[in-house]
């Protein structure tokens, strides 16, 4: 069984006080727990503070381009379907630069279990606003306030009937912890969206702000409600909801392959002999 | 079908006829063109075709051209012996490319005009159609009986080809088919009395295949296990291709939602533990520059096909142009190696395809295989392409190894600049990759004694052995000529007629670069010496302003003596180019 110490990675160089220590911590946990051995693990991610996050760890990493986590992501789980496969990202990486690609990884339903570290704001190029960030809000950038409207991502998942669509907060590690492992365990493409705070550049939504806004969803909302989750994920403001929003079992992208039923790609080699017919066609 | 054949100048075999099938998009042109060149393929001859259309589904003007000879032939020719017209248009703009001896067929029902004159065949396709076959769309089938009966030819094939063609839709279709096929082949013979066309003697089948087919071929016997693209001409074909083969063979395939997502899902599959490829052409290959650089730099081996087409922009869609050369020599942020093929033919292109594979690999390096719309499309013929030549080595490490391997670093310092390749899951060995600097294990740095030690390893120690891969161009005429050709990629087939044909009255050689970069050494070859001895030296190319001749010259500091260089979107045809030569001999 693995150990938390078999996760220790390089020193974050994040700022002190930064929402992704504790993100660190309970995904640590959370994978630990699971008994996830770190080579069985891989960890993507794109550019931004929150990209650094596999170096923090100690786990099969691939920190590629800003934005473009998730296309590497599916790549990987196409050769390799047996390896556990996370996209860790931004919100600026994940809902701006490669908004496209998310778009079409939750279509797909490709088995990767995305985390996006939403604090509503760029931390990396310091303080500009992200697709998350509130209308109206004032930066060194958009010195006339934010012109456009708030992304909502859980809404946005919703609507193009993501697997799993999950909201935690940085502050409550032992709810993000359970969150955490059950996307592991759901089978399918799943987002969670992890509220968190930055110290640096945001200084509206705070970890206090969120403390007063976030709640736990109560026993009876019902995940597998497509109708009733858009209700909750169309919910911001004064009270936001934590927990899972809404989930389905669509078929996953990896198991519609008929040559990925046998074994996983990464095994399968061409057998020379096989070639002997090819020509065939051209004659 | 007696009688004389009268041989131009330009003829390089006893019987050497080109068939141009125009009309507009959707009236089968394609369906003709295919199956006279099938038909001629498996009778024996050498056939070489090449298409021109539109970037539409319907109407405008295309045309299909269909070469075919008893000698090898590897262009076309702008004099056109049979011209079948399916429309007004045809006839409007390719009479006058008619031979001495040409024919032009047409049904003047359809096409609601009636021609004069000997070089013109009133054939009615749609009438003839209707009547033996009962439909109408059974027109092209006409059409293609009648170029056989002019020609001469015996129907056996084309009749065994309608049967395999149709046997899934039942006896009834294949009759009909038949019928049509018989009814257009009569009515041609009976009414070319005129014809002077004699089919050259039948010999054993050769194969036909076109340039985008055999890049696909390449890949699937390179054991490429992963394709991710998204469509756009002319690059497309390679995904059709493999479309084709992925259950036979076990190949992932995935239509991406942008070229940026197709070339990181290639790089994914990569580190993952496959052969992996992508493919696109202008624009598309444009969106895949940030992903080439993180190839680059994360050393994932990924195989990157352009098919060109003229830029800029849109440019010119459905057409042809040598226009990304120096684009691709140079694509990607930051310093990295990459080779660079660009077959002349498809034989070439399945070779170099599988080169490709194996240098990405051997190297953890992007490796291109470019070419372009004309050689794409463009079909060739060959008695046999030998497959058992085409050795696939696994470079990576597996479990097998990995079992025995005590500490793994992804980016190990070595001497050749290559570091251990190991397959993420197949060990305990972590394997780390990172777009950003990185140390051996692959974590982010920032001090200035390790970048160094990586841009060393990645790029400096890597290169020489690259380098060495690398064949000289290929020589073909004259050994100490006062005429050299030097061209590169498509041009192949083009340059190599020009140089038959001038070498009846003067020393003509032809160099042709198919490997392009790393710029071939003249180990082996000295090439450069080859150039200077001759008096004229003239680059042929597909683009404005000579990229191959800018780039021999920073390379090698070889100016050539003249440049003939097309950039109209079409393909030299033998006539075009032997003119423009003549231009620049004087």
């Amino acid at each position: 069984m693995p150990v938390l110490d078999d996760y220790k990675g390089q020193t974050p160089a994040w700022c002190p006080g930064c929402g992704n220590f504790s993100i660190l911590k309970t995904f640590k946990d959370a994978v630990v727990e699971l008994g996830f051995e770190p080579h069985q693990l891989m960890v993507v991610s794109g550019i931004g503070q929150a990209a650094k996050f596999p170096h923090y760890m100690k786990c099969n990493t691939f920190n590629g381009l800003h934005g473009r986590a998730l296309p590497v992501a599916t790549g990987i789980r196409l050769a390799n379907h047996g390896l556990i496969v996370a996209a860790v990202a931004g919100d600026g990486d994940c809902y701006g630069e490669g908004g496209n690609h998310l778009v079409h990884a939750m279509r797909r339903n490709v088995n990767v279990k995305l985390f996006v570290h939403n604090n509503q704001v760029y931390g990396l190029t310091k303080g500009q606003a992200s697709p998350t960030t509130s209308e109206g809000t004032v930066t060194k950038n958009q010195p006339l306030g934010v012109f456009s409207e708030q992304l909502n991502p859980m809404a946005l998942a919703v609507a193009l009937d993501c697997s799993f669509v999950a909201r935690g907060f940085s502050g409550d590690q032992k709810h993000l912890k359970s969150l955490v492992q059950e996307a592991f365990n759901h089978k399918g493409f799943s987002l969670v969206d992890i509220l968190q705070p930055c110290v640096s550049f945001n200084k509206v939504n705070t970890h206090e702000w969120y403390r007063q806004r976030v709640y736990h969803m109560e026993a009876g909302h019902d995940p597998t409600d497509r109708v009733k989750a858009f209700e909750r994920a169309l919910e911001w403001g004064n009270r936001i909801p934590l927990g899972v929003i809404y989930k389905n079992n669509r078929p996953v992208f990896e198991e519609r392959f008929p040559m990925l039923q046998e074994s996983v790609l990464v095994r399968q080699s061409l057998d020379p002999g096989k070639l002997a017919g090819i020509l065939k066609e051209f004659y | 079908m007696a009688g004389e054949v009268q041989q131009d100048v330009y003829s390089v075999g006893n019987v050497d006829y080109s068939i141009k099938i125009g009309g507009e998009a959707g009236q089968g042109i394609q369906t003709v063109g295919d199956a006279l060149s099938r038909v001629f393929a498996r009778a024996g001859y050498h056939v070489f075709t090449h298409q021109d259309y539109e970037s539409r589904v319907r109407g405008g003007h295309n045309f299909y051209q269909v070469r075919v000879s008893d000698k090898a032939v590897s262009a076309s020719r702008s004099k056109i012996d049979i011209l079948v017209a399916f429309d007004k248009e045809s006839i409007e703009l390719h009479a006058a490319e008619l031979s001495d001896q040409g024919k032009i067929i047409y049904d003047a029902d359809a096409l609601k005009q009636k021609h004069e004159g000997l070089h013109y065949l009133d054939i009615p396709f749609t009438a003839l159609a209707s009547e033996h076959g009962g439909s109408s769309i059974m027109a092209n089938t006409v059409a293609t009986g009648a170029v056989l009966g002019m020609l001469g030819m015996e129907m056996d094939i084309f009749l065994h080809i309608i049967r395999e063609t149709f046997h899934k839709k039942g006896e009834e279709i294949i009759r009909q088919n038949t019928a049509t096929a018989l009814a257009g082949y009569d009515v041609a013979v009976k009414q070319c009395i005129s014809c002077s066309f004699s089919a050259p003697e039948r010999s054993e089948p050769k194969m036909l295949i076109a340039g985008v087919d055999a890049v696909g071929l390449g890949a699937v016997a390179s054991g490429c296990k992963f394709y991710a693209a998204y469509p756009m001409t002319p690059s497309t074909g390679i995904m059709n291709y493999l479309a084709g083969k992925e259950q036979e063979y076990g190949i992932v395939l995935e239509q991406a939602e942008d070229e940026i997502a197709a070339i990181n899902m290639t790089i994914g599959a990569s580190f993952a533990g496959v052969r992996a490829m992508t493919a696109s052409s202008g624009g598309g290959f444009a969106l895949m520059v940030e992903g080439l650089s993180l190839a680059g730099m994360t050393e994932t081996p990924v195989v990157i096909g352009l098919a060109q087409r003229p830029g800029p922009a849109t440019g010119l869609p459905t057409r042809t142009e040598q226009g990304e050369l120096q684009f691709l020599i140079s694509a990607g942020h930051g310093e990295f190696p990459r080779v660079i093929f660009a077959p002349g033919d498809p034989e070439q292109a399945v070779h170099l395809t599988h080169r490709a594979f194996d240098l990405a690999e051997k190297y953890q390096i992007p490796a291109f295989i470019v070419f372009d719309q004309y050689l794409g499309d463009a079909q060739w013929t060959y008695r046999e392409l030998d497959l058992k030549k085409l050795v696939n080595v696994d470079y990576r490490l597996r479990a097998d190894v990995l079992k025995d391997v005590s500490v793994y670093k992804r980016y190990a310092y070595a001497e050749n600049g290559v570091s251990p390749l190991a397959v993420p899951g197949d060990s305990k060995h972590l394997v780390v990759a990172d777009s950003d600097e990185h140390d051996e294990e692959g974590h982010i740095i920032e001090d200035a004694e390790t970048r160094n030690r990586m841009v060393l390893k990645r790029l400096h120690q890597k290169i020489p052995h690259i380098r060495q891969e690398i064949m000289p161009p290929l020589r073909y005429g004259a050994e100490t000529p006062d005429v050299v050709l030097i061209g590169w990629g498509s041009t192949y087939g083009i340059m190599k007629e020009a140089v038959d044909l001038l070498s009846d009255t003067r020393a003509a050689a032809m160099l042709h670069f198919s490997e392009l970069w790393p710029f071939p050494g003249i180990n082996g070859f000295d090439y450069i010496s080859f150039i200077k001895n001759a008096g004229k030296v003239i680059c042929v190319e597909q683009n404005a302003t000579g990229q191959f001749a800018r780039l021999m010259k920073a390379e090698t500091g070889l100016e050539m003596t003249s440049g003939i260089y097309r950039f109209d979107g079409r393909p030299f045809t033998v006539e075009d180019l032997l003119g423009e030569i003549h231009a620049c001999l004087g």
